[in-house]
Formats: structure tokens, C-alpha cells, sequence
């Protein structure tokens, strides 16, 4: 489940809240946490204090399958942040729970030249404190990461 | 009526600005505004009204250069009317206020700016990522508010280009050649500013080999910070008696995304994109101008990068001059106020070797991304 970070790379840590609390530390248990609303089912990212769609007080972090595919990437050649050398992958990934449900992360296992939009990734977790960061690796075509 | 009727831009007015002038940004500003308000006609005392983008306070090192109550009295100004704040349409969102203040009677003449003071302040903190990030402060840049969501991952300012592009690219089959287009004309309008940042000329080779920062965003689709203010007076038009060289304002875009600010444009006029004999698109990044030339209906959807194929479409003697002053590409990063300083330029005629030719008479500026936009259709004196 969880990933070593490539050499000594430290992120910067969120300044969490009760609204994103699930998804930073819901990582422990394995799953990615993704707001929904427990009246209609929308997912939101990143989280809402009730449903953007049907306007319900319902919305509840829930386990998602973590599995989605790459909407956009972008390769950083530059380092931005000491603690995180450059070259690293920064990516938008639409989960296959509902069409443009999509979350900022980064990709790793992969060399960040063989990254492609619309290739399957599948979340993992980074953990660094007590933050469980969700980043992505390949899927493979035999469903194993 | 609308609004737009009612008012118009009067002033213009533009600091020294440059790399790392280390001067006081509350200067530069004095500067500008009080350029503005001469070529106005106006005595500062007659100054009623002050808007600004961002206002006081600003998100990074040198993003905000003065606020309102510094300017106040820097000028000893009576205000009616006031504001300065970031959630606006675009950094045009400051001159859209202004519109809305005059025709509502709230006062009679605003003295719009924006002030940079960005290449300094990185200068002081050691870098660009340094003023970005405060890694060498005593206070580093917090993964809080919409920063919780990007810079746990290390995503920073150009990420987001890199992720437009690399996402546009894709959809629209477009390619790098294309794209490069901005940057190459940016420059050779440049080279006819004599105000312009980067006048020397910038090959397409050049532009495809430069660096990645962002892949596939490279050096030369980033524009350039440097220091400097530009200023505005928005005033009632029945003020404009004698008074020549004000630019008319034909529409208002100010809703958020660059599709809905065009439509919202277009649909407070009778022009149309044909009518557009200029053209000032935000180019903070390239890509972002390839998206406005879309949204405002220049080209059609997903068609820009075939439309500034080979950069005759957006020369100086094409159907859309694009960026005529270089843009913050080549002419330097005043924030949105550059772009609608030059479309004002245009339409007098006082465009010098870069002068669209013959004289526009209508000019569309585009500022922002993402939901902070904003866009004006704007017409000759």
C-alpha cells in the first residue's frame, strides 16, 4: 500500500482540516476518501460542507476503488522546493467513480517520460508524519499496480 | 443603457518599469497615477474615486505594490468610491468596478492601478522559487486555503500551465510549432516598443529547444516579472467635453471562465469577433492566449493552434494583431493592466513601429484564467 518517496524528498505537509481530515489521513486504511453526498451520490473534490448538485447536508468521506486514469500531466524540470527535486510528475487524475471527478497528485513507479494521458493508475500512499499523501502508479493491464 | 455607455477611459498612464529596479513601488505608483490623471486633463484634486487590483495585500512577494489608503494619501485624494481586492473578473475585475461606481453615480472620475513590484522582491528573496515558496524565509509558503490541494504534490504557478497545455495539446492535436507562435510574435512586436522588456529577435528553433519548466511548458511560454505600475482614469462621459483621446468601452465581460466572460462580452454588444482589429489576449503563459483567442470567438473551438499557425494570423499585418506591445511574454509581466495599456495605445494611433495599421478602431483585452476573468471590448477615440 505505501510508497517509499524516491530518495530524500520531503513534501510540504497540508494545513489539514476538519473538511479534508479524510483525506489526508484516510489513507491509513488503505483507501483514497472522497466526499459524497449521501442524498444523491455526487462525488466532490476537493471536499464540500454539503452537495454542490442537490444542495443536501449530507456529504461523507467514503472509501473510493483509488483507480482512475490520467487527465492531464505535467513533467517538472525545474525544482520549485528544495526538500523536492526536480524532475517529478504533477497530474490531474479523473477517477472512474463519475466523469470529471478529478484530483490534483503525482505519479509514481513510472519514469516521468513514460506517463501518458489516459493511462490507468491506481492511488498508493506516501506517508510522511502523520499525512498519508495519495499519489498514483501505473495499472497495469492485469489490474495489478 | 448600459453602463458601458455611460463611462470611459480618459487617462493613461505608465511608470519606469524594468528588472530589479529596487525602487519603491508606492513611487512607481505615484508615477503612474499622476501620468494617468495629466493625460486625462484633470487636477488630481478631482480624482473621487480609486480602484485596484489586488488591493493591499497580495499573495506572494511583490504581487500587491500599494493598496488604496497609501495612494489616498500619497495624493491627499477626497475619496466617494473605493475598492481593491483579488476575487474580481480578472485583474480587469479593478476597471469593471470602476465602470460600475461612475455609472451609478457613485462618483465621477477613478483612478484605476495595478503595481508590480515582483523582480525585485524575488531578487531580494534570492530566487524566483524563493519569493514563490519562502523556502529561504522565516516564514515558507503553507500548504493552506487552495494551496492545500497543489503544493503537497509540488505544484506551483507553471504546473497549471504545463497541465492546460500538455491537456490542449492532446485534445486539439495541436503542436509545440504552433503554440511557439505566441512567444515568436510576442517578441517581434517587442522589438517596436521601445518599453518592451525583450526586443531582440526570438527564432521558433529557439523557442523549441529553450528549457522545460513545466513540461511541455518551456522558458519562453512563462512571462517575465519586472516592477512598474500602470494607471487609469475611468470617468463619466458627459465630463469629456474638449477632451480628447478617450477610449470608449463597447462591453463587459466579467463572469467566471474565459467562455462565459466572451459570451457575457458578445452579448452586451452588436459587434462582432470580425469587428476585432486588435487584439490583447492574457499571456502569463502561452497557452492561456491560444484558449482567449477560442472563448472570444477569434477562431473556433480547439482551432487556435491551426489559426496561429505560421504567425500570420496574429501578426501586426494579419486579421487579428495579437499582443502588439510583446505582451508579458517579451514586454514584461505588469499583470493584465499591460495588456489594456497597449489596446488603448493602439486605438490613438500612437502605437510608433508597432502601430496596427489602418488606425483600429476596436480593441479586445483579455485578462486571467481558470475562473479569475475578465474581458473588454474597447473603441477608438
Amino acid at each position: 500500500v505505501s510508497t517509499p518517496e524516491p530518495g530524500q524528498a520531503k513534501r510540504p505537509l497540508p494545513v489539514v482540516t476538519p473538511r479534508s481530515h479524510a483525506f489526508w489521513h484516510g489513507g491509513a486504511d488503505g483507501h483514497l476518501h472522497i466526499g459524497q453526498c449521501q442524498q444523491c451520490g455526487f462525488y466532490s473534490h476537493p471536499p464540500l460542507p454539503y452537495c454542490p448538485r442537490c444542495h443536501a447536508d449530507g456529504v461523507t468521506a467514503v472509501p473510493v476503488s483509488g483507480v482512475g486514469s490520467v487527465y492531464s500531466f505535467t513533467i517538472e524540470r525545474y525544482t520549485w522546493l528544495p526538500d523536492l527535486p526536480a524532475p517529478y510528475v504533477v497530474a490531474e487524475v479523473e477517477l472512474v467513480e463519475q466523469d470529471g471527478l478529478r484530483l490534483l497528485t503525482t505519479i509514481v513507479d513510472c519514469n516521468p517520460d513514460d506517463v501518458t494521458i489516459g493511462m490507468r493508475v491506481a492511488v498508493s500512499f506516501i506517508r510522511q508524519s502523520d499525512v498519508f499523501f495519495p499519489v498514483f502508479r501505473p495499472l497495469h493491464r492485469d489490474g495489478q499496480s | 443603457v448600459n453602463s458601458e455607455d455611460l463611462v470611459a477611459i480618459r487617462g493613461v498612464g505608465m511608470s519606469r518599469t524594468g528588472r530589479r529596479l529596487h525602487l519603491d513601488p508606492l513611487h512607481l505608483t505615484g508615477e503612474a497615477a499622476l501620468l494617468a490623471i495629466a493625460d486625462a486633463g484633470l487636477d488630481v484634486g478631482e480624482i473621487d474615486g480609486v480602484s485596484t487590483y489586488p488591493g493591499g495585500a497580495g499573495s506572494t512577494a511583490g504581487m500587491s505594490g500599494a493598496g488604496v489608503y497609501e495612494v489616498a494619501d500619497l495624493l491627499g485624494l477626497k475619496l466617494r468610491w473605493f475598492t481593491g481586492g483579488a476575487e474580481v473578473a480578472g485583474q480587469l475585475g479593478s476597471l469593471v468596478n470602476a465602470v460600475l461606481a461612475v455609472a451609478g453615480g457613485l462618483c465621477e472620475h477613478v483612478l484605476c492601478f495595478r503595481t508590480v513590484f515582483e523582480s525585485s522582491a524575488q531578487d531580494l528573496a534570492g530566487s524566483r522559487a524563493a519569493a514563490l515558496t519562502g523556502s529561504n524565509s522565516a516564514a515558507p509558503m503553507r500548504a493552506d486555503g487552495i494551496r492545500e490541494w497543489s503544493l503537497p504534490f509540488g505544484a506551483l504557478h507553471t504546473s497549471f500551465g504545463g497541465l492546460e497545455t500538455r491537456r490542449y495539446l492532446y485534445e486539439t492535436g495541436s503542436s509545440r510549432q504552433q503554440l511557439g507562435q505566441i512567444a515568436v510574435t510576442a517578441r517581434r512586436n517587442a522589438a517596436g516598443n521601445p518599453r518592451a522588456l525583450y526586443r531582440h529577435p526570438l527564432t521558433l528553433e529557439e523557442y523549441l529547444s529553450s528549457r522545460m519548466i513545466s513540461e511541455p511548458l518551456c522558458l519562453y511560454d512563462c512571462d517575465v516579472p519586472i516592477d512598474g505600475s500602470i494607471a487609469f482614469v475611468v470617468s463619466r462621459k458627459s465630463s469629456l467635453d474638449g477632451h480628447a483621446g478617450s477610449i470608449g468601452i463597447q462591453a463587459i465581460g466579467s463572469a467566471p471562465t474565459m467562455k462565459a466572460a466572451a459570451e457575457m462580452l458578445w452579448s452586451r454588444t452588436a459587434l462582432t469577433p470580425s469587428d476585432i482589429d486588435v487584439a490583447q489576449l492574457y499571456d502569463g503563459f502561452s497557452i492561456l492566449a491560444v484558449q482567449w483567442l477560442e472563448a472570444l470567438g477569434i477562431c473556433g473551438p480547439g482551432q487556435g493552434g491551426a489559426y496561429i499557425d505560421g504567425g500570420e494570423n496574429i501578426g501586426l499585418d494579419g486579421p487579428t494583431p495579437l499582443n502588439t506591445g510583446g505582451g508579458q511574454l517579451s514586454g514584461g509581466r505588469m499583470h493584465g493592466y499591460g495588456h489594456l495599456h497597449e489596446a488603448c495605445i493602439q486605438l490613438r494611433g500612437a502605437g510608433g513601429d508597432r502601430q496596427v495599421k489602418p488606425w483600429p478602431e476596436i480593441a479586445v483585452v483579455s485578462n486571467g484564467a481558470g475562473h479569475f476573468t475578465g474581458c473588454l471590448l474597447l473603441s477608438a477615440p
